[in-house]
């Protein structure tokens, strides 16, 4: 059978994927970007509707592409995102190939072959920009939660009008959690908030965007190869932050004073009850002294010693609950904000770890050449897991990819 | 680095860690403890050997543990009451974890000691009220350091030994427990 043949292959239309491909064609490499769904899909359908970048938008810089808005502290809701990433394809002609959706993916001699909704297509190189979250992860013990109740994930979540009256069970207190615990709780409902490991912060820090530090600082560009346990770092839950207009903080305290219930970490179902570990108190300590510790990093690198306004350590209940009757009534919905996972069933070459994870080098895909991925947390640094990293990483991956070419690689006329 | 010395071969636990990355059956263990009646209340477990790196394995000494319960109980006291086992262990790793994250972060240690106080409505196990539960309601561990270290790196070295720690874990999160009669 004939397949298509291009030079490279980009899958997925985020931003991560235009990305390359802006690179691409900085160099005159012949490529299809293709996409399942839409451009910026999974901001279009993945989101829930109150949802805005954690990230303020100047940091959201694309290639290319600064803020240059009224608002750089503000922070986008998703259908800004969408335009955003829109017009990123638009200004770089990107060759995207909508509705088209990658079914298998295998090794040839002399490169991948890749079978599409579309058609059957042959490249030498490939690069995954798929997104990392094409999943919502949920605990194996989900199954026996008894079925009145009704089970949510971030992609079936979109307001509390969806939710039916009664109490509300959030898993997980990274960002997502936080935001749609404080959203349902505000709506009316009383939420329970399962929390086990989590990373604290502020909005602010002295008056800045606690990211601000996190950029400037030099934080998010400790690389990959510097991280001292990497598969750790790449597994780090999304800091508790949100975005809005007011800049607020959205940490447990925050939650506590808006009327949320913490547990800890949910550990079981037991004959129709949800068991929660007792180690609430310590998985706070953790975070509150990682916090301070980060921040203290903050004010040494600014050579500001002036103390910085205190912030309380998190107030754990003298009690939390152990035990919680999910066939009470008391809860009618629960939901997993217990993180995502990309999706690699297409994938036809054994690339993935033990744990289902791509092995990669930076982004280069070592056991397998001419193939090669973006936008998968700290991917290169620690800032590859916000859109703001890309840059750097869509550049090194293109160079790396352009020199195996034949050929060589000189970059083709910059703009 | 300054070279510290807390006793602990971090080194062989990193290597291992390493080790058994790539090699999860290896780091199946079980352990076991062998309990024979004596008389009322009073029992005496043994422990020597346990299973792991894939092999039988046995330490250095048998030991035995004497269980038994306190004269306000109405019993001999021969022993600890099963309980107070549960402290023994949740103290022992505790600072077991404490000596080991702090040689791994070069901190010197030059006392570790701990308080642990486990608080227990023994309504429960007398079945005087059905709402008391049987095991502890709490458990409190205060540690007292002395170490060239800051409040808070000690604060850190405590939290990151709850953290690794598995009787913490057993005690704040629920385990399976199958009991037959052979
Ligand atoms: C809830 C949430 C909030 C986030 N908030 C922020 C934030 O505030 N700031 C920030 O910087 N980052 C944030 N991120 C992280 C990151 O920026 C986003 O996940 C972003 O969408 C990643 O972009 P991407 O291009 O890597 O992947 P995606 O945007 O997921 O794009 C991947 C594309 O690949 C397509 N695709 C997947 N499989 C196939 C296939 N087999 N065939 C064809 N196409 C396929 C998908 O349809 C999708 O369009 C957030 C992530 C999540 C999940």
């Amino acid at each position: 059978m004939s397949a298509e043949r291009v030079t490279t292959v980009v899958v997925g239309a985020g931003h991560a994927g235009l990305a390359a491909s802006r690179f691409l064609t900085g160099r005159s490499i012949d490529h299809v970007v293709l996409e399942r769904g839409e451009v910026a899909n999974s901001w279009r359908r993945e989101r829930w509707d109150s949802l805005r970048l954690l990230t303020p938008n100047w940091l959201n810089r694309l290639p290319g592409l600064p803020y240059t808005g009224p608002d750089p502290d503000g922070y986008l809701t998703s259908g800004e995102v969408v335009s955003l990433v829109e017009h990123f394809a638009a200004v770089n002609r990107a060759p995207v190939r909508t509705g088209t959706e990658l079914t298998s993916l295998s090794r040839t001699d002399d490169g991948y072959h890749l079978v599409t909704g579309a058609g059957e297509i042959h490249a030498r190189s490939v690069v995954l920009a798929s997104g990392a979250c094409n999943v919502p992860v949920t605990p194996a013990f989900a199954a026996a939660v008894p079925s009145p109740v009704r089970q949510l994930t971030p992609f079936t979540y979109r307001n509390p009008g969806q939710v039916p009256a009664g109490g509300v069970l959030v898993v997980g207190a990274s960002a997502t959690g936080v935001q749609i615990a404080a959203e349902l709780q505000r709506s009316g409902r009383q939420v329970i908030l399962s929390t086990g490991e989590h990373v604290r912060l502020p909005r602010l820090h002295r008056d800045r965007d606690v990211l601000w530090w996190m950029d400037a600082s030099g934080v998010w560009d400790q690389r990959y190869d510097e991280v001292d346990d990497l598969t750790r770092a790449r597994r780090l839950p999304s800091p508790q932050l949100v975005g809005g207009p007011k800049r607020e903080t959205l940490d447990l305290n925050a939650l506590t004073e808006l009327g949320v219930e913490l547990v800890g970490r949910w550990a079981a179902v037991r004959q129709e009850s949800a068991l929660f570990s007792g180690g609430l108190r310590n998985v706070c300590a953790l975070a509150d002294l990682k916090m301070n510790r980060l921040l203290t990093g903050f004010n040494q690198w600014a050579g500001i010693t002036s103390p910085a306004e205190e912030i309380a350590p998190t107030r754990v209940p003298a009690r939390t609950r152990l035990k919680l009757d999910l066939s009470s009534g008391e809860i009618g919905t629960i939901i997993w904000a217990t993180g995502f996972r990309p999706d690699y069933r297409w994938l036809g070459v054994p690339v993935l770890d033990e744990k289902g994870r791509l092995r990669h080098e930076g982004g280069v895909v070592a056991d397998s050449p001419g193939l090669y991925a973006l936008g998968l947390p700290l991917l290169r640094r620690r800032r590859s897991t916000f859109l703001n990293g890309i840059e750097d990483d869509a550049r090194f991956v293109v160079d790396h990819l352009a020199g195996r070419l034949p050929g060589g690689s000189e970059p083709a006329g910059r703009q | 680095m300054t070279t510290i010395d807390n006793g602990v071969n971090v080194q062989a636990l990193l290597d291992a860690r390493e080790v058994l990355k790539g090699a999860p059956e290896a780091a199946q263990f079980t352990w076991r403890a062998n309990s024979k009646w004596t008389k009322g209340v009073h029992s005496t477990t043994t422990i020597e050997k346990f299973f792991g790196l894939g092999q039988e394995q046995t330490h250095k000494n048998e030991t035995e543990f004497a269980s038994d319960h306190p004269a306000v109980f109405a019993a001999e006291d021969n022993g600890i009451t099963p309980i107070e086992y549960l402290l023994v262990g949740l103290a022992g790793c505790l600072t077991a974890g404490v000596a080991s994250v702090a040689q791994n972060r070069g901190i010197q240690l030059r006392s570790v000691e701990a308080t642990v106080e486990g608080n227990h409505d023994i309504r429960g196990i007398l079945g005087a009220d059905s709402d008391v539960r049987n095991g502890y309601n709490d458990i409190k561990v205060t540690f007292h350091i002395d170490a060239d270290a800051s409040k808070e790196e000690i604060e850190a070295l405590v939290a990151q030994s709850q953290k690794r720690s598995a009787v913490f874990d057993a005690l704040t999160n629920p385990t399976d427990v199958t009991v037959e009669v052979a």
